[in-house]
């Protein structure tokens, strides 16, 4: 039962994509943060999963279960993405909401972002098939803090407008987070971008959004010896034979010359199968000659 | 073919044992060492005994030296750090030096004829002041003078012999600026003159056995000063008021103030503002008016009277007393390619007691300093000498009309350095006039052979020596075989361009770079940086290479930029031109025009850019790529970067064609709260990459990410960007990136948490190795991050590579996504760092060494093997075999591995290589105060025979096989036929 409603859901979906606004956020769920209470290791909250199946996850819908347990220090906000398209300004392209997470230690961070992308208007349509036609730039602006919008500075991203259209408008925001501020945001297709870049209009005017909120690593920590030497016993009897390896890849080194020499001999005997003739004739000759003296 | 010759390769590195060092009688065959002090700023003669051949100097690198007057050579130096600048020096007791130095903060005295540390006190300083030492002159050994120190707001009084302070007295108030310390000859008062709000004149008169304050007067000047000062006897001192155009004379006898007021305008007629000169002269005054030098005479009651007045381009000495109560001093001054030494009488100076011409070469500039000094001549009378600093900070001693020596100070504050071929050998000049006749050749290798036996007397040791250092003519002005002859070119702070060859480091031309405009307001430009402009490969027998010296008037960004085109064989000036606006990245492209001259571009502070050479062919090369043209600037005060791309030509009435607007592509913000930018690296731009796969054991490939646009950044809490042990681990981070240059995407992000700078990197190939300070471990730490491409590793199957279906060859595009990995490993290391390099070969097959200049200025070579990070604690037999090292979990410091062996290369400031023509061999040189160079082969010289390589032992045996041969078969022969006719 279950199956039949998410197809329908999704050739609903399929079908509607083409003429209204789609949305295809997914949230970020509290557990996927490390709740050590330092700062996340590594954190890579894909809000959408490999481009495999793209029309799947438009079906995440804009309820999740999480969202009805707000801690009391969360807090929501929202900032605006903003898009220019070659030298033109910057104008409202989309809207990302979020909640602000604030640690016991005083840190923030964002989680369950979500996005919704406006739709191209006439003029702008208009504009991204210049910029299509010209190879130029698409350009779009976040705000460096996401609390007291903008912040310091726009955080800005541009590609080659030819690199989005495939189908639909494809694009993918990695977006660097430093607490409650934006680093960078990488912004570009999700896969590759062919070069030479080919003019190509999209089929359809609408946007496939993929968001990636990204934090710091940690890096790893040069590992403290003294333990490894206590536990060297452990080590031993774990130590696993080498992988049996292949008789060409023990041998090589002497079978590409011995490889060498039975082919040079080979050679060299049809060479030797002509002159015997003239050789032996040869020898012939010589020997009644030695004989004779 | 590559592949079995690089197979063979990697099974003799493979067998290869890893040694660095060198025997002890291979040091100083391929490497050299110069050792410089920098510009002088004081020099102190010393007539008695002990030091009567010596001159001590302190200069701007804060090198405090003993030089040999004869022939310049040093006695002793000691290079103070880098924060320790040299205020004063004198010499006390007639056997110490003294130095002030951390602006009043630090006193020592060195032993004056060998170097050694007699003492040092810390004084206490309290604010940020002038600061002045005195050291008293007494000839008598046995009485102790103390040595009057001011500096930090307080005024010390320090015994010269062990260094005690005696007494301490505070001028810490409010306003108050001390000037000048005095003290009368005999006298045993001091007197401290300062101003108070520079409007009122305060002298203090101190007693200088007990420190404490006899009596204290005070009286109001309404015009105000304006700092300068200059004092012209025991109880008068000279100063500029506030406008500049009045002279007061403040004299204080008894401690009664009293000013006498001249208008310049009653001493010179059109004066403008005046400018009162730093040499000491008794009793007189050095004035700048007007672009001339006027010397005004002081009279007993303050009058002033002009005695003389000289071109601007005079430099003076102080005054020095010579016999019967005189005093002379030294001027020098320039006309044409001659300067003119004079030595007159303060007193009267139409009486001239020295007037020498010397020839001076141009490229030395003009004088910028002279240091006098008298001696008595063999017929008892006075001679004079006089120490000169040049405007290319070079050192000279003038004595008898003639240069008696000359060092090359510049040579001290190189900031840029780049390496440039020889000249090809053309007919007539053949390696074989060199190697003399073939029996002196055979000689030679005879000697060698014995050596290598064992069997050489100690005379035969020294003569294989000699030979060694001879031999193979690498001092020749041509280019070898094996490119290990090459040009070092070394560009100066003073804004000299210097040629040193590399088999001996001598100099090959210089060149003073010259202000193409010869405007007032930049006579002379200082060097920024030096770029390789032409390097023919085509026509390389008859065209010569050239590089661009890129120069800035004045200190300040946005200061107008010179550039300088120098030919390389002759060091002749093909060019320069003033470009008419400023210069803040010199850009070098990837693409050349048909005479091989690289195209640039230079990157201002409005914004623009201006292509260069300035050809319409080099403009229609650049259009073909215009858009694929970008750049980044890193504002890093600000914490932003920002990517550029070529948008259009300039609008305005100055724009040329060749000046271009660009527009932002992207930023990336750091909050200013949490991150400050402290480094920035990308690859050498000439770096050659010889694979792009690395093979794991495992028989699996991975695609090293060799990009040209990635940028290295370090930042760090900026709390934690002060010094070492300022914060708590908690408090810092240190949050490294890779950032793609093209689109400012992010491929890798790690913090370090409780670390802290500063942040030493080299970036080079798909790695990059940075040095940085663990706060919780209390120890410096390396770290190694390799970064891979991930969407070339389905290239791994033969059978797509056979049949062409692989992607090596598309084009790679940095607006597809990325798919990269990284891998890291961090490692202790033990040493504090002050740069990192990394050899570069002519097709990097060979393995690379990190060259790490330590703390104690020598080089270190640490194989990249041992920051790999794929070492495990356990490597299995197939990694071993590979050549991985078990983790430790420090860098390992072999003292073998020192590649300055027994040198140091003092103030080191950084490390350049280069590959030469032989595969395993590359050239370092390190530059900081002093100069090193050496040739080293990370993996030993795989491809060439050893030098000391005997060919004799290989002639004799080959003469005696031969010889063998022959007999054997004669033998045979002859056996034969007996055989037969038996």
């Amino acid at each position: 039962m279950a199956k039949l409603t998410l197809i329908f859901f999704l050739s609903f979906l399929i079908f509607s994509s083409s003429i209204a606004f789609q949305s295809d956020e997914l949230l970020v769920d509290d557990d996927e943060f490390g709740l050590e209470g330092a700062k996340p290791r590594s954190t890579d909250l894909h809000t959408s999963s490999s481009s495999s199946s793209p029309q799947q996850q438009q079906q995440t819908p804009t309820i999740r279960r999480r969202y009805s347990d707000p801690t009391d220090l969360d807090s929501k906000v929202q900032f605006t993405l903003e898009h220019a398209f070659g030298d033109s300004d910057f104008s409202p392209a989309g809207t990302f909401s979020a909640r602000l997470k604030t640690w016991s230690h005083g840190g923030k961070t964002l989680t369950k972002l979500r996005f919704s992308r406006n739709d191209f208007s006439a003029e702008e349509k208009d504009a991204f098939k210049n910029l299509l036609k010209g190879d130029d730039f698409y350009r779009i602006r976040l705000p460096s803090n996401v609390v007291s919008p903008p912040g310091r500075e726009f955080v800005i991203a541009s590609v080659r407008a030819r690199c989005l259209p495939r189908d639909g408008l494809d694009e993918h925001f990695i977006i660097h987070m430093e607490g409650a501020n934006i680093l960078a945001v990488s912004y570009g297709s999700p896969g590759a971008c062919q070069y030479p870049r080919q003019l190509k209009l999209p089929a359809k005017w609408s946007f496939n959004s993929h968001t990636i909120l990204k934090s710091s690593e940690q890096a790893p920590r040069t590992p403290i010896f003294t333990e490894e030497i206590l536990g060297g016993e452990n080590v031993e009897g774990e130590v696993e034979p080498p992988p049996e390896r292949s008789f060409w890849a023990k041998y090589w080194m002497y079978l590409i010359p011995l490889g060498l020499v039975v082919m040079n001999a080979v050679t060299q005997a049809s060479n030797m199968a002509e002159e015997p003739a003239g050789g032996q004739a040869g020898g012939a000759q010589m020997q009644p000659a030695a004989r004779r003296r | 073919m590559a592949i079995r010759v690089f197979l063979t390769l990697l099974l003799f590195l493979s067998s290869a044992i890893l040694s660095f060092s060198l025997y002890e009688d291979q040091a100083g065959l391929t490497d050299w060492h110069q050792r410089y002090i920098g510009k002088v700023k004081h020099a102190v003669f010393h007539t008695q005994k002990t030091g009567r051949k010596r001159v001590i100097v302190s200069t701007e690198e804060n090198v405090v030296a003993s030089l040999d007057l004869r022939h310049g050579e040093i006695f002793w130096r000691h290079v103070l750090g880098t924060k320790d600048a040299i205020d004063g020096a004198g010499i006390a007791l007639g056997k110490y030096v003294i130095t002030l130095s951390s602006e009043g903060s630090t006193l020592r005295a060195w032993n004056l004829p060998d170097g050694q540390m007699v003492w040092e006190t810390s004084l206490l300083t309290a604010q940020h002041s002038k600061s002045l030492l005195s050291v008293p002159i007494n000839l008598k050994v046995d009485k102790d003078y103390p040595i009057t120190v001011f500096g930090g707001g307080y005024l010390h009084a320090v015994s010269a012999i062990d260094g005690e302070v005696l007494w301490k007295k505070d001028f810490t108030a409010e306003g108050f600026e001390v000037q000048r310390v005095l003290q009368a000859p005999g006298s045993s008062i001091i007197y401290v003159l300062g101003f108070l709000h520079s409007s009122e004149a305060v002298v203090y008169q101190i007693d200088s056995k007990s420190g404490e304050v006899v009596a204290q007067k005070s009286t109001v000047f309404p015009g105000g000063f304006s700092g300068e000062i200059s004092s012209v006897s025991s109880d008068k001192v000279v100063v500029l008021d506030s406008t500049r155009s009045i002279l007061v004379t403040i004299g204080f006898i008894d401690g009664d103030i009293s000013f006498q007021k001249t208008p310049i305008s009653d001493l010179v007629e059109d004066s403008g503002t005046a400018e009162i000169l730093s040499p000491l002269l008794s009793n007189m005054l050095a004035v700048k008016v007007n672009k001339r030098t006027i010397f005004v005479n002081v009279g007993d009651k303050g009058k002033l009277e002009v005695v003389d007045s000289l071109s601007d381009e005079t430099a003076m000495s102080d005054s020095l007393p010579v016999a019967d109560d005189q005093e002379a001093f030294a001027s020098v001054h320039h006309e044409g390619s001659k300067i003119h030494l004079m030595v007159k009488l303060v007193n009267d100076l139409n009486n001239v007691l020295l007037r020498e011409t010397i020839q001076m070469d141009q490229n030395r500039g003009r004088v910028h300093k002279v240091f006098m000094n008298n001696y008595i001549r063999t017929d008892r009378s006075n001679g004079f000498r006089a120490l000169i600093v040049m405007e290319d900070h070079s050192l000279l001693l003038l004595q008898q009309g003639a240069i008696v020596w000359s060092r090359e100070e510049g040579l001290a504050s190189v900031t840029d350095v780049t390496t440039a071929e020889l000249p090809l050998e053309k007919d007539g000049v053949s390696v074989a006039k060199v190697e003399h006749t073939l029996f002196e050749w055979l000689k030679g290798h005879v000697l060698k052979l014995k050596g290598s036996l064992l069997l050489a007397s100690p005379e035969d040791v020294v003569a294989i020596q000699e030979l060694r250092v001879k031999s193979s003519g690498k001092n020749k002005l041509t280019r070898d075989h094996n490119g290990f002859r090459k040009l070092i070119l070394a560009l100066t702070r003073a804004g000299k361009l210097f040629a040193l060859h590399t088999g001996d480091g001598r100099i090959v031309w210089s060149m003073l770079l010259n202000s193409p405009s010869q405007s007032q307001s930049c006579e002379r430009p200082n060097g920024v940086s030096l770029y390789q402009w032409q390097v023919p490969h085509h026509h390389a027998m008859d065209e010569n290479p050239s590089v661009l010296v890129v120069g800035k008037c004045g200190s300040d960004s946005s200061a107008p930029g010179v550039l300088s085109f120098v030919d390389v064989y002759t060091g002749k000036e093909i060019s320069s031109s003033d470009i008419g606006h400023s210069v803040v990245q010199v850009m070098p492209l990837p693409i050349t025009d048909s005479k091989e001259q690289r195209l640039h571009l230079i990157a201002d502070t409005v914004g623009h850019v201006h292509l260069y050479p300035k050809t319409s062919e080099a403009l229609s090369i650049f259009q073909r790529e215009f858009q694929n043209v970008y750049w980044y600037t890193v504002e890093a005060d600000d914490g932003i970067i920002r990517g550029h791309v070529m948008k259009g030509s300039c609008s305005g009435e100055t724009a040329d064609e060749y000046c271009f607007t660009t527009r932002e592509l992207w930023t990336v913000v750091f909050p200013s709260e949490s991150e400050k930018i402290i480094s920035t690296l990308t690859r050498k731009p000439n770096e050659v990459v010889h694979t792009q796969a690395k093979v794991n054991t495992d028989q699996d490939l991975l695609y090293k990410y060799v990009s040209r646009n990635l940028l290295f950044v370090a930042t760090v809490s900026p709390k934690g960007a002060g010094e070492i042990g300022s914060v708590t681990p908690e408090e810092s981070s240190l949050v490294v990136y890779l950032i793609d240059t093209i689109t400012g995407r992010i491929l890798h992000r790690l913090s370090h948490q409780g670390c802290q700078g500063p942040v030493h990197a080299v970036f080079s190939e798909n790695w990059v190795v940075y040095h940085y300070f663990n706060i919780r471990a209390h120890k410096y730490e390396v770290t190694v991050v390799e970064i891979y491409d991930q969407s070339r590793a389905e290239n791994k199957n033969v059978w797509k590579l056979i049949l062409g279906k692989h992607n090596l060859t598309a084009p790679i595009t940095s607006y597809s996504r990325p798919e990269v990995f990284t891998k890291s490993q961090s490692y202790f290391f033990a040493q504090s760092v002050k740069t990192i390099a990394v050899t570069s070969t002519a097709k990097g097959i060979t393995s690379k060494q990190l060259l790490i200049g330590t703390i104690g200025d020598q080089i270190l070579a640490l194989d990249k093997r041992f920051v790999d990070p794929r070492r495990t604690l356990n490597p299995s037999q197939a990694e071993k075999e590979e050549g991985i090292i078990p983790l430790t979990d420090t860098l390992p410091i072999i003292p073998q591995a020192y590649v300055t062996h027994s040198h140091k290369v003092e103030g080191l400031r950084g490390i350049v290589t280069a590959p030469s023509k032989l595969e395993s061999t590359t050239h370092v040189f390190a530059y900081g105060v002093d100069l090193f160079y050496t040739r080293l082969a990370p993996s030993k010289t795989y491809d060439s025979l050893t030098d000391d390589f005997s060919y004799a032992l290989l002639l004799i045996t080959i003469v005696a096989l031969v010889a063998a041969i022959y007999i054997t078969w004669v033998l045979s022969e002859k056996k034969e036929l007996s055989e037969k006719w038996r």
